[in-house]
């Protein structure tokens, strides 16, 4: 086991140098000129453009660019937005609010996806399981940008159940709706796939052969058949986690909070490369570390999954 | 602050939605009166006046800093922090300093303030986004090589002087009848001492000369809280006890705030929601003249462009009015000059034939001009969805008005926009949009006109004296002479044609009152606002 995880950190390297250099490069690659867009109506100087372009390194050829943005983030220089911010506080203060909003979401989908599965998935054909269907259905049809504004209109503006936008109400009150929003879809594919996996696994011999000892159906239920059917799930929820990290940017604007994936979509339109690197790597490596735990939770949940 | 403390405690998830209700009417501008209120806005990219050219810091430092000269609000210039501002060729003005004067630190406003403040603004090194603020005064080029690898001679400005602690002496390259106005931009206030050690960190927290001051740094994307300096001493006593920025990503949630009473003032209510506002916040709906003009310039570089009566033809064929009716709700004002009717200068009706809808006339000229070969080009940029419904609407009416079938659309990324019409890249029409840095026709004509500065590539020396003769004049009335002479001549050869002025409406909550939004950099005159 520590030598499957010492590989899959060893293999999170190459990955990391692989995605830093490629969006360091897409970023190059975008039409424009930064330095031309900051100014906006009024002229700059060209003392001053070529101060900004000398301090951006961005009169120098990609590879020299990248190989001295790597220079700084070997010794912790993360670079700087166009405004003069360092990149690392940008991010660091960005960071919790994602995270809170990720964790929320994330929290919401588990809970309820998971609980909501169950519920149809013992119940196959009957009035509650063609409710969930139904209900997550038309969820996934809906894009989140209408769920999002609808929410915020109808339970945070006309009912007042929860703050229509912004943080500063805190964790958790100022993140429920949004979470719920940016979970919402989660939610539906957690549900479905429960659903599914629990109606199959109920009728494996396993399941028949535990009833035939004599077994509780709480036990049963509990203990061996949702234990097998959470192999999928976990998998689901472990690639989710790294997407409602980054890809939060519709549901930040909507409620006005000031996460990772706004950030990221603003410097892309400002092509600073270092802030879509910075959080692009940081993103990337949560990827990788979700994904290792939900390698490991395989063995604990079937044990015939070994790791050696 | 009721729901914070209780949904920490709680943490539980369904706790806090039972309180949910209780707490979500505790944001913002629904407390109980302690005599302060929040705005929302887009983020400033920031503090330091000199180094933006974002009117969402000015909306910051124009009450964190005062100016030499502030704007009354109907756009004249009247001194602030200086006592006389005097010249008699127009081209070296002397500024006394009002004395008794400090910064939020107690650091006494001095001559040094002002005089070091644009020196560091000006130096082409230190990569200030107002640089080109300072380029009229003399020294400028010295701080600013053409050459772009070259290092500066000096890093000060050799026409500017602090003669004693509170007399400043500025000397101008070329006469500039309006530079009192000029002093009202933003990009002149003064900076302490305090600031040069750590200008990064100044601009976290900026130390001004104004009636506020910050209470507690900037808190990136989020807020930026103000409070009364009792050290003021100015003309523009706070009438609330302080206020709030809040940073908003959409306007949209903004508005949304707005109406839960979590804000009690935005400036621009997207145009979208605006009939909805109308209905649903009544009097609270705060219509506001502006100065943003757009325009259709010529790229006369190309041959296709440079007969003048074939650019009248085009201007001819729009039907202006239409179009606001169409596309604005009939909100906007169309242009009737080259000016916007809030300056100074304004003749109702000056444009003439060449803003009025007349197809006719449009088809004669257009014949007589020749016609126009090959595909016609129109440009603008994707900021808007609505550049391209007028875009289309007038791309129709050159259809049916003169004939022009082979019409393309070159929608442009923002970020690309501007470069591409300075590099002349264009092959057509494009969308041109200006407002101007203090509230002068000179800052409408000659930035936009000129023939050095103009983006047409369109000559004239008769404009280009008028101009100078403008700005040499020793009274308002002979500039604004001079300057509607030049105007005339730009009318005449149209080379880049007015289309209307924006209009916007603001929103407040009942909270609030005495609300004045002006239509120049000083913005929202947040001193003024009461709380109930």
């Amino acid at each position: 086991m520590w030598r499957f995880i010492a590989r899959r950190l060893l293999q999170a390297i190459p990955v990391f140098l692989g995605t830093t250099f490629l969006i360091y490069a897409m970023v190059f690659a975008l039409p424009g000129d930064p330095i031309q867009a900051l100014a906006g109506e009024k002229p700059l100087p060209p003392a001053v453009v070529n101060a900004l372009r000398e301090h951006y390194n961005l009169n120098d050829p990609l590879l020299v660019q990248y190989v001295k943005y790597l220079g700084g983030l070997l010794q912790g220089d993360l670079g700087e937005t166009f405004d003069g911010q360092a990149v690392s506080d940008v991010l660091s203060g960005r960071w919790t609010v994602t995270a809170q909003l990720a964790l929320t979401a994330w929290l919401f989908e588990l809970v309820i996806g998971i609980g909501l599965g169950v519920w149809a998935g013992l119940r196959r054909g009957s009035l509650a399981d063609t409710l969930v269907l139904g209900g997550t259905t038309l969820v996934i049809a809906v894009p989140v940008f209408v769920l999002g504004y609808t929410a915020q209109i109808v339970l945070g503006l006309n009912l007042g159940l929860f703050p229509t936008a912004g943080t500063e109400d805190g964790w958790p009150l100022s993140y429920l709706l949004p979470g719920m929003v940016l979970g919402s879809l989660g939610l539906s594919y957690v549900a479905r796939l429960t659903r599914t996996s629990i109606a199959e696994n109920l009728r494996a011999d396993y399941v028949r052969t535990a009833y035939a000892k004599g077994l509780t159906k709480v036990r049963v239920v509990g203990r061996h058949t949702l234990r097998n059917s959470l192999i999928p799930v976990i998998t689901y929820l472990g690639v989710d986690f790294g997407t409602l990290m980054g890809g939060a940017v519709v549901t930040e604007g909507i409620f006005n909070l000031p996460g990772i994936g706004q950030q990221v979509f603003q410097s892309i339109q400002l092509k600073e490369g270092p802030v879509v690197v910075g959080a692009s790597t940081l993103l990337v490596l949560v990827f990788l570390v979700v994904n290792l735990a939900v390698d490991l939770l395989y063995g604990v949940l079937d044990p015939r999954i070994r790791r050696d | 602050m009721f729901g914070r403390g209780l949904s920490r405690s709680a943490g539980a998830v369904a706790l806090a939605l039972s309180v949910g209700a209780a707490a979500a009417g505790c944001g913002g501008g629904d407390k109980a009166s302690d005599g302060t209120f929040v705005a929302g806005h887009p983020e400033p990219d920031h503090l330091i006046p000199g180094n933006t050219t974002s009117s969402y810091s000015w909306d910051v430092t124009s009450e964190l800093f005062e100016n030499l000269v502030d704007l009354d609000k109907t756009g004249n210039p009247v001194n602030a922090a200086a006592s006389s501002v005097e010249s008699k060729d127009q081209k070296v003005w002397t500024i006394k300093i009002r004395p008794g004067q400090k910064f939020h630190n107690d650091e006494p406003v001095t001559a040094a303030s002002f005089v070091d403040a644009w020196n560091y603004a000006a130096y082409g090194p230190n990569a200030f986004e107002g640089n080109d603020y300072f380029s009229q005064i003399k020294g400028y080029a010295d701080l600013n090589p053409e050459d772009e690898k070259a290092k500066p001679k000096t890093d000060k400005l050799s026409g500017l002087k602090a003669v004693d602690e509170s007399t400043i002496e500025v000397t101008l390259d070329a006469p500039f009848s309006q530079f009192k106005l000029l002093l009202t931009h933003p990009a002149y206030a003064p900076l302490p001492k305090a600031a040069y050690n750590d200008i990064k960190g100044f601009d976290n927290k900026p130390i001004g000369n104004g009636p506020y001051m910050m209470d507690g740094a900037w808190e990136r994307n989020k807020q930026i809280k103000l409070k009364v300096f009792p050290g003021y001493t100015g003309t523009r006593k706070p009438k609330n006890k302080g206020f709030t920025w809040r940073s908003y990503a959409s306007q949209d949630t903004t508005y949304t705030d707005l109406r839960a009473k979590r804000i009690d003032l935005m400036q621009s209510i997207p145009a979208a929601k605006v009939p909805e506002a109308k209905r649903l916040l009544g009097k609270n709906v705060l219509p506001r003249e502006t100065g943003t003009f757009d325009y259709l310039g010529f790229p006369l570089f190309d041959k296709r462009f440079a007969n003048a009566d074939l650019r009248k033809a085009i201007s001819m064929a729009i039907d202006r009015n239409g179009i606001n009716k169409a596309v604005y709700n009939g909100e906007y004002t169309v242009a009737d000059s080259l000016l916007p009717p809030m300056i100074k200068g304004h003749r109702p009706g000056a444009c003439g034939e060449l803003c009025t809808y007349n197809p006719t006339k449009a088809k004669e000229l257009y014949d007589k001009a020749g016609g126009f070969k090959g595909t016609l080009e129109l440009y603008f940029s994707n900021a808007q969805p609505s550049y391209e419904q007028w875009m289309q609407i007038v791309a129709n009416s050159l259809k049916q008005n003169l004939g022009i079938t082979d019409i393309q659309f070159r929608k442009i990324p923002v970020s690309d926009y501007l470069s591409m019409l300075s590099d002349r890249k264009e092959k057509g029409p494009y969308r041109q949009n200006w407002e101007a840095d203090y509230p002068s026709a000179q800052n409408y004509l000659e930035p936009q006109w000129h023939s050095t500065k103009n983006r047409m590539a369109w000559t004239s020396k008769e404009f280009d004296g008028l101009i100078a003769k403008g700005n040499g004049a020793s009274t308002d009335d002979e500039a604004i002479k001079f300057y509607n002479q030049a105007e005339d001549v730009a009318i005449r050869e149209a080379p880049l044609v007015p289309l209307w002025i924006w209009k916007s409406f603001g929103g407040k909550s009942d909270k609030i009152d005495n609300i004045t939004i002006t239509p120049y950099a000083n913005g929202l005159l947040a001193h003024e606002v009461t709380v109930k």
